[in-house]
């Protein structure tokens, strides 16, 4: 019968930790209404900044508290190697397909989660493209992902200066990029359950 | 508090500042960095280890995740749980929304449930082709990596959010913005 030895676990304790932080994961790109194939379509149409707002508000908020716990208290970093090609090439591969879907891996579970039909070929389609990857992968590692591979490195490691100058500057770049868009849509993808819903007038369980 | 939790849709400032703390807890409690990708490496492998055991255990990329590590992680009850919460931030905010071929799509290319869906798969297919390749995603790479500053995941993320921008307005035209 089916040989079921790859089948390993992790703790539980490790399995109890991912499914909270995905659950608090989900939560919030739910509510942020980047699950809606609207919202990331129309940030590539330049017409709903939600995606950017949001990916830049987390990005600056969460440098800050990872930079301050890892100075303070040696927390690990977990930084990817930076190989050139094969993430530029990566990199464009998947904003076509994240076009075309209208989700990425992560708010593609949380779309199916929210009642999206479509994501559930989306999220088929992706296991299949992780399957091709498994397949192809000899060739990418002898002939794309060594080229021009400048390892596991930051801002601060190639240039020699202290981070926080950095952190600071995806701040200012933060509050720059929200100046700009401050005009700019955000409600957009959310047609029909839109700002009616903010106000819970005629919602029985509001009082609850 | 409550109030805003009663809110069905949350300010993008807001939700990203919860995205932002949430990793904090994540780097600094449990040692680990948001992500989603390798996910679907581990459950397909999974899924092919049922028929073709041995060519899973004996491939080097699968290897990797299957028998060098666990395949059901922190990071599978994860992407697991982003179900769930979606799913339970959907009904508490009454936004559940049952979406076959969004409103958008319809517009440009018709009401065909099969051709939705066939691009679905299409875009799903090259998307995490992508993201292997390039080793993330937007959670990987575009969240956890650019909040550490590293060079890969700063150009991920330019390069994706290019190819976006050229494939929406290839497929959608400048006239496909006044339909969002």
């Amino acid at each position: 019968m089916f040989n079921l030895d790859l089948f390993k676990f992790d703790t539980p304790a490790q399995l109890a930790l991912g499914l909270v932080t995905g659950i608090v994961f989900g939560v919030l790109l739910q509510r942020a209404r980047v699950t809606r194939y609207a919202t990331i379509v129309g940030q590539f149409l330049w017409k709903d900044h939600t995606v950017i707002k949001t990916m830049l508000t987390a990005v600056a908020v969460g440098s800050v508290g990872v930079y301050a716990m890892h100075q303070m208290w040696d927390v690990p970093l977990h930084v990817k190697a930076a190989e050139i090609l094969a993430v530029s090439v990566g990199g464009v591969i998947f904003g076509v397909g994240m076009a075309l879907l209208g989700y990425c891996p992560g708010t593609g579970m949380a779309a199916i989660g929210e009642g999206s039909r479509h994501a559930i070929p989306g999220v088929i389609g992706m296991l299949t493209g992780a399957a091709i990857y498994a397949e192809v992968y000899p060739w990418f590692k002898a002939h794309v992902l060594p080229v021009a591979n400048l390892g596991k490195v930051t801002f601060a490691d190639i240039t020699g200066v202290s981070i926080w100058v950095f952190v600071v500057a995806l701040i200012v770049l933060a509050s720059v990029v929200f100046y700009l868009l401050r005009n700019r849509g955000g409600k957009t993808g959310d047609k029909t359950t839109g700002t009616t819903h903010d106000v819970p007038t005629n919602a029985p369980h509001a009082t609850a | 508090m409550l109030s805003a939790l009663r809110k069905s849709r949350w300010s993008p400032y807001v939700a990203g500042a919860g995205i932002g703390v949430l990793s904090w807890a994540t780097f600094g409690l449990m040692g680990k960095a948001l992500g989603a990708s390798t996910s679907y490496v581990q459950a397909v492998g999974l899924l092919e280890s049922l028929f073709a055991h041995d060519h899973v255990a004996h491939n080097a990329y699968y290897a990797k995740y299957l028998v060098d590590g666990n395949a059901i992680d922190w990071q599978m009850m994860l992407v697991i749980g982003l179900v769930l919460g979606a799913a339970l931030s959907a009904w508490l905010g009454k936004s559940h929304e049952v979406e076959r071929v969004p409103t958008l799509w319809a517009k440009r290319f018709g009401d065909s449930k099969p051709l939705r869906y066939a691009a679905a798969f299409v875009g799903g297919v090259l998307l995490l082709f992508g993201a292997r390749l390039a080793g993330g995603c937007t959670s990987g790479h575009g969240i956890s990596g650019t909040l550490q500053l590293a060079v890969g995941s700063w150009l991920f993320f330019v390069s994706f959010f290019a190819a976006g921008l050229a494939t929406a307005f290839t497929l959608y035209g400048k006239e496909g913005r006044s339909h969002v």
